[in-house]
């Protein structure tokens, strides 16, 4: 295999290993909030329990978020110099702004929130708690800039194959950025959500019910019933900004090969290249122009009407993978609604339920980061920079030499090694802490009442780094 | 202003100009020399401590250590991606032929930091059978970085030749910045614990400080036989005369924190943060002969400063926002060095 498709599989295996952790840390953050907010006000100990236990979560997927992060910086230079060759004058500052208000801000605080408890006063604690979440989510912010730029460029002109930007506020307020944020801050909060109900039904199925497992998964449950429907209304608004920006996309989205008015919403189909067609085509017809254009009789662009176009077949099936995820969580967060309504408790096999759906969020943000990705190319900015021409800088030294792909199929069999043995361990670990940790028995007395910190510390506690 | 630089024969290797409008480029060198300085030193003693941790007598002593470094790994690594994120903000062009030409290295790095990073989070959470595995991995994690990080350093020095010559001295660089880790990540422990684990760091710091020397004499044989020009710009006359404070002091130094290895601990452990604050001005002398060695190139022998940085509205763009921030980062890294100041105590989550 030649040096850009291992390049290519190469930053893929990256990103989406990285992505599982950002996806579950940047709501998980504004979770952690408010559980100790709600401890605050209502000075009820089951909420630090809470807290305490899915810090040590947080801490978990933080450090396996931050240096996936820093293998994925280097990338650029390693891989795809040719990107910052022509675009850096504009993915440099995002990415600078990135690490200056963000990356310093929650690896600082970080350190306080999670072993200050007992060394800081309460509202310091609190205050590092929240500068640690909008250090998360500013963070998602200048990355999310970056990417939609990278999907629907505008505020630059190109000199000498150089972008110059021309305006700083069209770079940021990109026609996608909106979209694209507010959809990825929900899908984080969606991810978060079954993750924190997964593991709690699972901590209560193996016989630990207190009553800060039964508060965590009502809180999740609820909160993910509440999301899943804005999602799908913002889900929808994104995809009216692609169809509007990036047509090509949609195309290969909706498998729609041919121009035509009126297309079917296809269930399932096998797209074939060969022969610009589906095969096996299941389809609810008119629906998907009505989705896109709110008329049964819409005209939408297809394939053979693009020059240029994304591979339909994974563009496809991302999509509908990720549709079928969500309308999944929506049909369990709403059952998990109902029982807290009608029933006020919830049956058995529902905690079974929630148990399976844990990493639900996992699924559904891959398969929309792989529709979205994969329906940009063979562009890797839209309509200024081909995936294919930024393996190499454009400026070459007398010593300059390509790295061999050779090396880069070494470096990615490592990669993928090292990431399959981190998802193991992160899974079980996840897994065995959700067996073996058990709320602390906090006395009343340890309590200074004035102060709200412990007065003595308990010296038979293992030492949890 | 214009200057020609010619290499041992005399004939003109590169012709450069610099304009008044030129400060932007070479404050945002400066800024990643500081960046990557910092990190040296941040990184350097958790690096260090990591190193260290294999040579622990028992599960409750690497506990501390790992304990005294628990608050602040996080944020010390992230210095490392602002340095890299300069080279990659300010100079693009730069940036892509340096990190293809260390294509290895980097990636070998990457693979320690993962291991050293998510090993610290692993191993207090893991299941028990598993904890020494993290154990080592945190030990090799913390070792291949600082080899990778080392063998980068001297293969840049020597102007990415691969020859034989620049291999061996770039492995000479490996391990003399290995050992420096461990100094200074010794010294931290000296100051960060107490009794015993505090009077086997004391040991630590100095069989590290006779290996630095023995290193820095090794690297200063190497440096002509790796880099012509690097020699040439350090010895020639008068120059050498301006220079000699560099190693003058830099030697003083070092003096000063064997004379202090040999007494501590004193009583009441007084002094006992020394020898981490000499390594400060140390790592500082030693930064700036590096930084006067390569200036004004930014690649050494290939391109200079000025002409691998982007345009001036990106560079101006990002100057704003380090203005601001970089005080208030400051302020807030030393409002966590505060609260977790002191001899260190296990690590809590409540």
């Amino acid at each position: 295999m030649d040096a850009l498709i291992l390049s290519r599989i190469q930053f893929a295996a990256n990103i989406s290993f990285h992505i599982l952790f950002p996806a579950i840390t940047i709501a998980l953050g504004w979770f952690l909030l408010f559980f100790k907010l709600r401890y605050n006000s209502t000075q009820n100990y089951k909420w630090m329990n809470i807290y305490f236990f899915w810090t040590k979560v947080f801490a978990l997927c933080f450090a396996l978020g931050v240096v996936t992060g820093i293998t994925m910086s280097f990338q650029f230079g390693t891989n795809w110099p040719g990107f910052m060759n022509s675009v850096g004058n504009i993915a440099g500052p995002l990415l600078g702004y990135e690490v200056l208000t963000a990356f310093f801000l929650e690896a600082t605080f970080l350190g306080v929130m999670l072993f200050g408890f007992n060394k800081v006063k309460p509202w310091v604690h609190t205050t590092s708690t929240i500068l640690v979440t909008i250090g998360t989510t500013l963070s998602a912010f200048w990355i999310l800039v970056l990417n939609s730029w990278m999907q629907t460029p505008s505020g630059f002109e190109m000199v000498d194959g150089v972008a110059i930007v021309t305006s700083w506020k069209e770079v940021i307020f990109n026609p996608s950025m909106p979209y694209r944020f507010v959809h990825k801050l929900l899908a984080s909060g969606l991810t978060a959500s079954f993750l924190i109900a997964g593991i709690s039904a699972y901590r209560y199925t193996k016989g630990y019910q207190a009553d800060s497992v039964k508060s965590a998964i009502k809180v999740s449950v609820i909160c993910a019933a509440l999301l899943i429907p804005i999602q799908i209304v913002i889900g929808d608004l994104h995809g009216l900004n692609t169809l509007k920006y990036q047509p090509e996309k949609v195309a290969a989205m909706e498998g729609n090969w041919e121009t035509q008015k009126g297309i079917p919403l296809i269930l399932f189909a096998i797209p074939d290249k060969k022969t610009r067609s589906n095969k096996y085509s299941v389809e609810i017809p008119k629906l998907s122009s009505w989705i896109l254009t709110h008329d049964l009789n819409g005209e939408v662009l297809g394939l053979n009407d693009f020059k240029e176009h994304p591979p339909v077949g994974p563009v496809f099936w991302s999509f509908r993978i990720m549709i079928a995820v969500g309308l999944l969580m929506l049909f369990v967060s709403w059952l998990g609604f109902y029982f807290y309504i009608r029933k006020k408790s919830l049956p058995n096999f529902y905690y079974k339920i929630l148990t399976l759906m844990t990493f639900s969020g996992w699924f559904a943000t891959l398969a929309g980061w792989y529709t979205t990705e994969v329906g940009r190319q063979p562009y890797l900015v839209s309509g200024v920079l081909k995936t294919a021409d930024a393996i190499i800088p454009n400026i070459v030294l007398p010593s300059y030499t390509r790295v061999p792909s050779t090396h880069i199929a070494f470096s990615l069999t490592i990669y993928i090694v090292v990431y399959t043995l981190l998802l193991i361990a992160f899974i079980s670990t996840l897994f065995y802490m959700a067996r073996n940790s058990e709320d602390k028995e906090f006395d009343e007395k340890e309590f200074d009442p004035r102060t709200g910190q412990r007065r003595t510390i308990i010296s038979t506690e293992k030492i949890i780094v | 202003m214009i200057t020609q630089l010619f290499d041992s024969s005399g004939r003109l290797i590169i012709n450069y100009h610099y304009y008044s409008g030129d400060w932007l480029p070479l404050l945002f060198a400066f800024l990643m020399g500081l960046s990557m300085l910092i990190y040296g030193l941040l990184d350097g003693y958790d690096l260090g401590v990591g190193m260290l941790s294999i040579f622990s007598k028992d599960k409750e002593e690497k506990d501390k250590m790992i304990a005294s470094i628990g608050p602040f790994w996080d944020a010390n690594e992230t210095w490392l991606v602002l340095g890299v994120g300069i080279l990659l903000i300010a100079f693009p062009k730069a940036h892509g032929i340096i990190l293809t030409s260390l294509y290895l290295p980097v990636f070998i790095m990457l693979i320690g930091l993962i291991f050293r990073g998510v090993a610290f989070d692993f191993r207090a959470k893991c299941e028990k059978k598993f904890q020494k595995k993290w154990d080592i991995a945190f030990f090799a994690g913390s070792l291949t970085t600082a080899l990778a990080q080392g063998y980068m350093l001297g293969f840049y020095i020597a102007g990415f030749q691969s020859n034989w010559q620049s291999i061996i001295f770039s492995f000479l660089v490996s391990i003399s910045l290995a050992i420096g880790y461990c100094l200074i990540g010794a010294n931290w422990l000296i100051m960060k614990t107490s009794n015993d684990l505090q009077k086997r760091a004391i040991n630590w710091a100095r069989l590290s400080l006779y290996g630095a020397i023995f290193c820095i004499f090794l690297v200063s044989i190497g440096t002509p036989i790796a880099s012509v020009r690097i020699f040439s710009k350090w010895f020639i006359y008068p120059d050498i005369f301006y220079l000699l404070p560099i190693p003058i002091f830099t030697g003083l130094l070092v003096l000063l924190m064997y004379s202090f290895l040999k007494k501590l601990p004193l009583k009441d452990d007084k002094m006992c943060w020394v020898p981490f604050a000499l390594t400060i001005p140390i790592a500082i002398l030693c930064f700036a002969g590096l930084a006067y060695s390569f200036f004004p190139f930014i690649i050494p022998e290939q391109i200079a400063i000025v002409h691998a940085a982007s345009s001036d509205s990106s560079l101006k763009i990002v100057l704003i926002g380090v203005s601001i921030v970089l005080p208030v980062l400051l302020g807030y890294t030393f409002f966590t060095y505060k609260v977790f100041h002191g001899k260190v105590s296990p690590l809590k989550y409540d």
